[in-house]
């Protein structure tokens, strides 16, 4: 089992979703998150005065997966975030040891699905 | 105080006015920018809000430059006459502040004029409704100004000013129910079929509920002045408005919350303020001629047009009126324009009687009037759209800047942050 964790820009969680729901791959986790990698982001304004180097907005993405769905997991992120452009974001793949589905107690693959 | 013949002004109207002013300006902002803004997506709001304010500014200095002397004022050349004013009474020429208004002699001239102001800022403002979270900013500066210009002051001059020819075959407008809601919703529709589409959704975002119900109770409040202020008098004729605006818009609010009860599952507020803003569209033009008895008709009915419209027929025919201002305020304009062909009585307004009042005829009238503002309304919006699009630098963002989101897109600045 492993835990695919991926940083994206906001604006392609659309084409993402739309990307892991063609892998059947339809267990996701979203969360809005700030932080910056090496790209300079949008600019403000605030009365004139230009601000950069702000944390920027972006969308973390936590799906836990059976070994058979990592690589397609991973090939729907980047189908669906990918625009060529720094601020594209990144992806994490952890080994995941334990996974428990709390309604049934069930453990491991089976909790997965 | 009082009337004398050599000075006709009576403070009480002119206070009345320049209040009515004041709350029809609020109507648009805060008012629509609120009711507007809660119900875009998180990354929208500040475009809306943007928008609306800019209305108010831009239109403001257009009304005083030309717009007011376009729309109501003398001096067109012959062909032209009963359909434009000329340009006497550019810059404020010939308005003055303290003769008698040629339309109501008892105020100022300026104070009609800057009562109709907030009018004209109004009407472009609510067709933002229609194309929202999908324009560039230039382009919806150089729609609105020529919209102004080409569509409103020509529709307002037709029916309002002393020769406007819907005027002279007797269409009853009190409040605007042509010049502001069906001109308004028309000219949304065509623009929001011009623009196409919005990429990857097809209904409103409401990312923020309490703002639409904080804007809804802002546009009820200001509509007094919008309705009751078109008296332009603080007499009878101005109570018995304010009372049938109250009365429709709060049966309208009641229908809608019943229609979406019974066909949705759930009695909801977005529904409760749709409803209510749908009342406040259809008394507008009846509201200086019906009394309470045909103001509940008209607002119980409306909400039952403008839901079908917005919940069976928009998704039937799938165009993206993103916050339905054709379906709320050109239905609801056209019910409340149609319904006071039926409901007028010579009681409440010795100008006009309609069906119910032994005056069949005026219900043909009615439509003649509403044919002619939704004829020449979509047609000259696609027209301005066409200009906007392909000689002023474009109208619509970009596929990726309307992903973003117009406010960092256009604006260069979000409405919320996550931390601090």
């Amino acid at each position: 089992m492993k835990l695919v964790i991926a940083i994206i820009q906001p604006y392609k969680l659309e084409d993402v979703k739309q990307e892991l729901y063609a892998a059947n791959v339809n267990l996701i986790t979203v969360s809005e998150v700030l932080g910056h990698g090496r790209q300079v982001g949008v600019d403000e304004y605030y009365r004139g005065v230009k601000e950069t180097g702000n944390l920027l907005r972006k969308i973390r993405l936590e799906i836990a997966v059976n070994e058979d769905f990592v690589e397609p997991t991973i090939k729907a992120i980047i189908k669906g975030a990918r625009t060529g452009k720094i601020g594209d974001g990144k992806i994490f793949v952890v080994d995941l040891p334990r996974c428990i589905r709390i309604r049934t107690g069930e453990e491991g693959s089976k909790a997965i699905g | 105080m009082g009337t004398t013949p050599a000075n006709p002004l009576n403070n009480g109207d002119i206070a009345w006015v320049l209040t009515s002013a004041a709350l029809v300006l609020a109507m648009t902002a805060p008012g629509l920018a609120f009711f507007y803004g809660g119900m875009v997506r998180r990354k929208n709001i500040n475009s809306i809000l943007m928008q609306c304010f800019m209305c108010l500014a831009i239109v403001s200095v257009l009304w005083v430059v030309v717009g007011y002397s376009l729309a109501f004022g003398p001096g067109a050349p012959g062909f032209l006459k009963g359909l434009i004013g000329g340009f006497n009474w550019a810059m404020l020429k010939n308005v003055s502040m303290s003769a008698p208004d040629p339309y109501a002699p008892t105020i100022p001239h300026q104070a009609y004029m800057i009562f109709q102001l907030m009018f004209a800022v109004i009407t472009p403002a609510l067709a933002i409704g229609s194309f929202a979270e999908r324009v560039k900013f230039s382009g919806w500066v150089w729609w609105t100004v020529l919209w102004l210009l080409i569509v409103y002051c020509p529709v307002a001059h037709m029916v309002w000013s002393h020769d406007g020819i819907e005027g002279q075959w007797g269409v009853l407008d009190f409040a605007g129910g042509t010049v502001v809601h069906m001109n308004a919703g028309i000219a949304g529709l065509a623009s929001c079929l011009y623009l196409g589409k919005r990429i990857g959704t097809n209904k409103p975002g409401m990312h923020n509920v309490p703002f639409v119900m904080l804007g809804a109770s802002l546009l009820w409040f200001g509509w007094f002045g919008f309705n009751a202020g078109s008296a332009v008098s603080a007499g009878a004729l101005a109570t018995s408005a304010f009372v049938v605006t109250n009365t429709a818009t709060a049966a309208a609010a009641i229908s809608w919350v019943v229609m979406e009860w019974v066909f949705a599952g759930a009695p909801t507020i977005v529904g409760a303020c749709s409803g209510a803003v749908a009342g406040l569209v259809a008394i507008t033009p009846a509201s200086g001629f019906v009394d309470a008895g045909g103001s509940l008709w008209i607002g119980f009915l409306v909400s039952v047009f403008c839901y079908c419209m917005v919940a069976f027929v928009k998704p039937k025919f799938g165009y993206d009126d993103t916050l339905d201002a054709f379906g709320v305020h050109y239905i609801g304009g056209l019910w409340g324009a149609l319904a006071t062909g039926l409901f007028a009585v010579k009681a409440v307004n010795s100008a006009g009687s309609g069906v119910f009042d032994g005056n069949p005829g005026q219900f043909l009238t009615q439509a003649k009037g509403c044919l002619l503002t939704t004829v020449y309304t979509f047609i000259m919006t696609l027209v301005i759209c066409f200009i906007v699009d392909k000689v002023l630098g474009g109208f619509r963002a970009t596929p990726e800047d309307e992903a973003i989101g117009i406010d960092l897109s256009q604006h260069h600045e979000r409405a919320y942050t996550i931390l601090d």
